[in-house]
């Protein structure tokens, strides 16, 4: 990469390039859609270069405003943090394009600039190296996804739009709160430095626990998870794949980036409780979502489930700092593509039957086949079933777990594996059959059938890099397993 | 010496590429669909001819890629991957010929090719699989991909019928992954070699290394149809004629049993196998499903149930010709691969004429339809006898050796079961052959059920005749030139000579 | 510093009544004045905390992220307010409706 191009600070442009691209929406609302798609774009290719200056020249680190930590904001990019910033890119891209044909002008003109804010926010939260700015970016896009809930106004939205922000504003402050009390203990909010002065005490454990309750709340983790199926069901249908793919995931990176850096040392039982909960939001979540009838509820719940995987980490993570950063970003990456494919999906099957009625589906694989086949695709990974993505990631969490003997984990994983699977064949036996009282078909554009079948492709693809992805996260971590070494390099 | 490591990637690729193109054409597209069709099948021959060559030669044709930390995807193709794969050449080019025939006029058949197309592209990475972990792979992907043609006629009684199918595969697809996972976590790899990867692990294993076969060997069971997880192959009957043809004889059980002689002597390790006492338990079941098979086909009046179960038995002939631990009773087991596949997709075809020809579905409607369909029953006929066991038809070469194999080994109570299993299958085949040749048919054929084809004068359409007979005929040839230098008794010969117990 | 404490304890005490609040009652109003009030109680706790033993002033980095989170919680209400208006003008309660409503 010429060095003119490496000298050019990606991370600030991430940021700044959807920020401004939402204020253009508000000044021309006639532009939106142009105005958005270019800046979705622009926003990838400006994580390219970012991750290519990265893999150049080591972790990004800068100072804005030329002040540097502990007074001023930092921006810190390491791998973990790219990863995530191109799961945001790829995903937000697909869904952008999505949603160019999903809204009307009049929902158009609102959608547009929320989610250029939204997306602003998401750059910033993966590129934040303190906590306290983790907050301001977490609240904002706490703040965001509200409003794009209860975008179209009807009375369920609103609801859910309502639950949802008391729950994430709730989980705000119980995090706020350990800020304060970490603060208090070590004299900084930077990351790094809280990773070197950091003791267990009363006021550190504490700390850890507000913030982890506040995080597992916004992450949905069972049994705080009470918010999510409204929500992400009655959400516009791109919103609800922004909801459950990406904004999830915030809350998630937080508590993994802090655990990793800083309690993961002496926090053993907590670990302990967090794969306890996840275990259970596995069973929970599939066989909740067994039970729907409506397809996008059907839909939510999976990713209650899904949710439930990802804090499986934690009891079965090694010493080995990198390779659980390398898994639970994999992870997290596989769910978002699938995931959102699969919200897409069963939005086109929607907008095609008039319904989301799951039992009534009626032969949607043959006038409907990209929709179908993007389900299918993105229900094999979130099935964890060969070749995809999803299958990479549960055969990581499975050799974990049995070889630390954890069988009853195992189990678990096998047996969500069984329910997903259930719940899947489920809407597809009914897409392949006729129903009962047949009826006509809607449209449903070319753009956005193709949109969640590109997301669902990318779901089997990643399937195939793992060991590309795991390069991103540390040079190091394609050799072995072994080797220990921390994610922050500063 | 190493040949090209494109061509096991070529061999999957005729099959896949096709598949894919074809889920893009307007159903109007006959013409370029079989064109497709037929280019994929004959170039997959072309290649599995090139690969035969060269492995009799000596070389070695594998490729490799980087899917997991610690774990490659490999393609390799050996003496014992090129057996399932030149069956299911030679096999796909005839079921699709039988399947254009028979589903002209049908709709959705874009869609039936498609997944039929990646159904033996998933069979291809099953038989040419390096290690475990690829087999699993594809073993799943075959799961998935025949599960839109069981379900294919869109009516809520194929609907049930994948149900259950899932349930039972899907289920065996978690206990193999669950074996596989665990064994890797003991050995750190899932390759496939010639003793087996697993006879320098210490005893304290040992215990593991049992419960790891059973869930093995249940995870394939299920799609090996063994006794008792072989409920989803009889409901599994309600798909087409052609998609009962290719499970049964080609893809799906086939993959099971190929499963299972692959974990038996490339993981474990035949002698290991035998040393850890696995190898009784698993010759006892493979007994029971014969006798069981046998004994529920009797009792069945719907002629593709008949078969089905005769399946179910049949199956485990392989099975019992590995765990019985001798190396002519491997040759008997691993012959029957071929030898199973070639008769029992003879009978499906035929089965599948009967029906779409006369609406024939039942044994009792077969009254004289040796009259009115002659080529059709003499292939029938063909099959049943090799089924049975008659010389000079394949089935007596596989059973013989089983016999003589039994013998070698000491395991003198399998004599019992492989005759016992012979009268039975006497009594449910001759019985039909008896029926087909020797009574007057009746007055009218049972009306077709959704279809207004009429034949006229002629047996029925030439692409629903030639192909069972075709298989017919090589189903004789595979018994009679047995001794021959092509037959597939000789290359299970090199594949036991070169494989299994190569010092 | 017990001064200060005794400001932290209250910090804390109003956040765990807010949350009672919070999840007791069912008009929309009273939780929105809830939230506010643990966000309240949040800021104490950092304006306490930011006393320093010793010292005559204060830690103004706390000050800063209090000032920071008093804009935050200002535009979480007013968004909090706009849909329990648009939720009252909609459904005629002020309550959460259920949830899965058909």
């Amino acid at each position: 990469m010429p060095t003119s191009l490496m000298a050019i600070d990606w991370g600030v442009i991430v940021i700044l390039l959807p920020l401004s691209g939402g204020i253009v929406c508000v000044l021309w609302p006639a532009m939106s859609k142009p105005a958005g798609l270019i800046t979705v774009i622009g926003v990838a290719l400006a994580v390219a270069g970012l991750g290519w200056r990265i893999m150049e020249n080591g972790a990004y680190r800068h100072a804005v405003g030329g002040w540097g930590a502990p007074l001023g904001i930092d921006l810190f990019a390491d791998g973990l943090s790219l990863v995530m910033l191109v799961m945001t890119a790829l995903v937000g891209l697909g869904i952008s394009f999505y949603a160019k044909r999903y809204f009307s002008p009049r929902d158009a003109i609102r959608f547009w600039p929320i989610w250029l804010f939204l997306l602003a926010a998401l750059n910033a939260l993966f590129l934040s190296a303190d906590i306290f700015n983790l907050y301001v970016t977490l609240e904002i896009i706490g703040l965001a996804a509200v409003a794009l809930t209860a975008l179209t106004g009807r009375i369920d939205a609103l609801g859910g739009a309502m639950r949802y922000l008391l729950a994430t504003l709730l989980g705000s402050l119980a995090y706020l709160l350990g800020v304060a009390l970490l603060y208090h203990d070590a004299g900084s909010v930077d990351i790094a430095t809280l990773a070197q002065r950091i003791e267990p005490n009363a006021t550190v454990w504490a700390a850890l626990g507000l913030m982890s309750t506040g995080l597992a709340l916004k992450t949905a983790l069972f049994p705080l998870s009470f918010w999510l199926p409204s929500a992400h069901a009655s959400a516009p249908v791109p919103v609800s794949a922004l909801l459950s793919a990406l904004v999830v995931k915030t809350s998630f990176y937080i508590l993994l980036r802090l655990w990793l850096e800083i309690f993961g040392a002496f926090a053993e039982g907590f670990s302990m409780l967090l794969g306890l909960l996840g275990a259970a939001a596995i069973l929970w979540g599939s066989l909740q979502a067994l039970r729907q009838t409506r397809i996008k509820l059907l839909v939510a719940y999976s990713t209650v489930a899904q949710i439930g995987y990802l804090f499986l980490i934690y009891p079965l993570a090694s010493a080995n700092n990198a390779m659980t950063a390398g898994i639970a970003a994999y992870l997290a990456f596989s769910h978002a593509l699938a995931k959102s494919a699969m919200f897409l999906a069963a939005g086109n099957l929607m907008r095609f039957g008039g319904h989301d009625r799951i039992a009534d589906l009626d032969r949607a694989v043959q006038r409907l086949p990209l929709t179908v086949a993007a389900f299918a695709l993105a229900g094999v990974s979130i099935m964890g079933l060969p070749p995809s993505s999803g299958f990479v990631g549960k055969w990581l969490l499975l050799d974990a777990a049995i070889s630390q003997g954890r069988w009853d984990l195992a189990a678990v994983m096998i047996i969500g594996g069984l329910l997903a699977a259930g719940y899947v064949f489920k809407v597809l036996g009914y897409a392949f059959t006729q129903a009962e009282a047949p009826h006509d078909a809607q449209a449903v554009p070319a753009g956005m059938q193709w949109a969640a079948l590109l997301l669902a492709i990318g779901a089997i693809l990643l399937g195939f890099m793992a060991p590309q992805i795991f390069a991103l996260i540390h040079p190091d971590l394609t050799a072995s397993a072994d080797g220990a070494g921390t994610v922050w390099t500063a | 010496m190493n040949g090209s490591a494109w061509l096991p990637l070529m061999v999957v690729g005729s099959a896949l590429l096709p598949g894919l193109i074809i889920f893009g054409l307007p159903e109007e597209k006959m013409r370029l669909r079989t064109v497709l069709n037929l280019a994929g099948a004959s170039a997959k021959i072309i290649f599995t001819g090139w690969m035969l060559w060269g492995v009799y030669h000596g070389y070695q044709y594998e490729i490799r890629v980087a899917f997991l930390p610690g774990l490659d995807l490999i393609l390799r193709a050996d003496s014992l991957s090129l057996l399932f794969i030149a069956l299911s050449s030679v096999l796909w080019l005839l079921t699709t010929v039988y399947a254009i025939g028979y589903l002209e006029g049908s709709p959705h058949r874009s869609r039936f090719f498609g997944f039929f197309s990646l159904c033996v592209t998933s069979t291809s990475g099953v038989a040419m699989s390096g290690n475990l972990i690829t087999f699993l792979l594809f073993y799943e992907l075959l799961t998935l991909v025949t599960y839109p043609l069981v379900v294919h006629r869109g009516t809520e009684a194929a609907r049930r019928a994948g149900q259950i199918y899932l349930a039972y595969t899907i289920f065996g697809g978690a206990l193999l992954l669950l074996g596989t996972v665990w064994l890797y976590s003991i050995t750190g790899t899932l390759e496939f070699s010639p003793q087996g990867i697993l006879y320098s692990l210490d005893k304290t294993y040992y215990p593991a290394l049992i419960a790891i076969f059973a869930l093995l060997i249940a995870g394939l069971g299920v799609k090996a149809a063994l006794v008792p997880l072989h409920g989803w192959l009889p409901e599994a009957m309600v798909a087409p004629a052609p998609v009962s043809a290719l499970l049964h004889a080609v893809a799906v059980v086939k993959a099971g049993a190929f499963g299972i002689v692959r974990v038996v002597y490339d993981i474990y390790g035949i002698d290991f196998a035998a040393a850890l006492g696995v190898t009784t338990p698993l010759a006892v079941l493979a007994a029971a499903t014969i006798l069981y098979g046998s004994l529920r086909a009797l009792a069945q009046d719907n002629l593709k149930r008949r078969l089905a179960f005769s399946t179910v038995s049949q199956v485990s002939y392989i099975i019992l010709g590995v765990a019985i631990v001798g190396p002519l009773a491997t040759i008997g087991g691993v012959v029957h691969l071929v030898h199973q596949g070639l008769m029992k997709i003879t009978l499906f075809f035929c089965a599948g004429n009967l029906a779409e020809t006369l609406g024939i579905h039942k044994v009792r409607e077969m009254n004289g339809v040796g009259q009115r369909m002659p080529w059709t029953m003499a292939a029938f006929t063909l099959g049943a006898f090799g089924m049975i066991g008659v010389p000079p038809v394949a089935g007596f070469i596989s059973k013989w050796y089983l016999g003589l194999g039994a013998l070698e080994a000491g395991e003198h109570w399998v004599i019992p079961v492989l005759i016992g299993s012979s009268l039975l299958n006497a009594a449910y085949f001759l019985p039909i052959l008896h029926r087909a040749w020797f009574r007057d048919p009746p007055d009218s054929w049972p009306v077709i059920r959704d279809t207004t084809r009429d034949f006229g004068d002629k047996e029925t359409a030439w692409a629903l005749l030639l192909p069972p007979v075709i298989t017919a005929l090589l189903a004789l040839f595979a018994g009679l030139l047995a001794s021959a230098w092509f037959s597939p008794l000789e290359w299970v010969q090199l594949i036991a000579q070169r494989a299994f117990y190569h010092p | 510093m017990t001064n200060a404490f005794l400001y932290a304890l209250a910090g804390g005490g109003l956040f765990t009544l807010g949350l009672h609040a919070l999840v007791v009652h069912a008009h929309l109003l009273r939780k929105i004045l809830a939230v506010n009030i643990m966000g309240s109680g949040v800021f104490l706790v950092l304006v306490a905390l930011a006393r320093r033993s010793g010292e005559t002033a204060s830690d103004p980095v706390p000050h800063a992220m209090v000032i920071t989170g008093i804009v935050v919680t200002v535009s979480a209400t007013a968004l909090a307010l706009a849909l329990m208006l648009k939720l009252a003008g909609k459904s005629g309660h002020t309550v959460l409706p259920d949830k899965h409503s058909d």
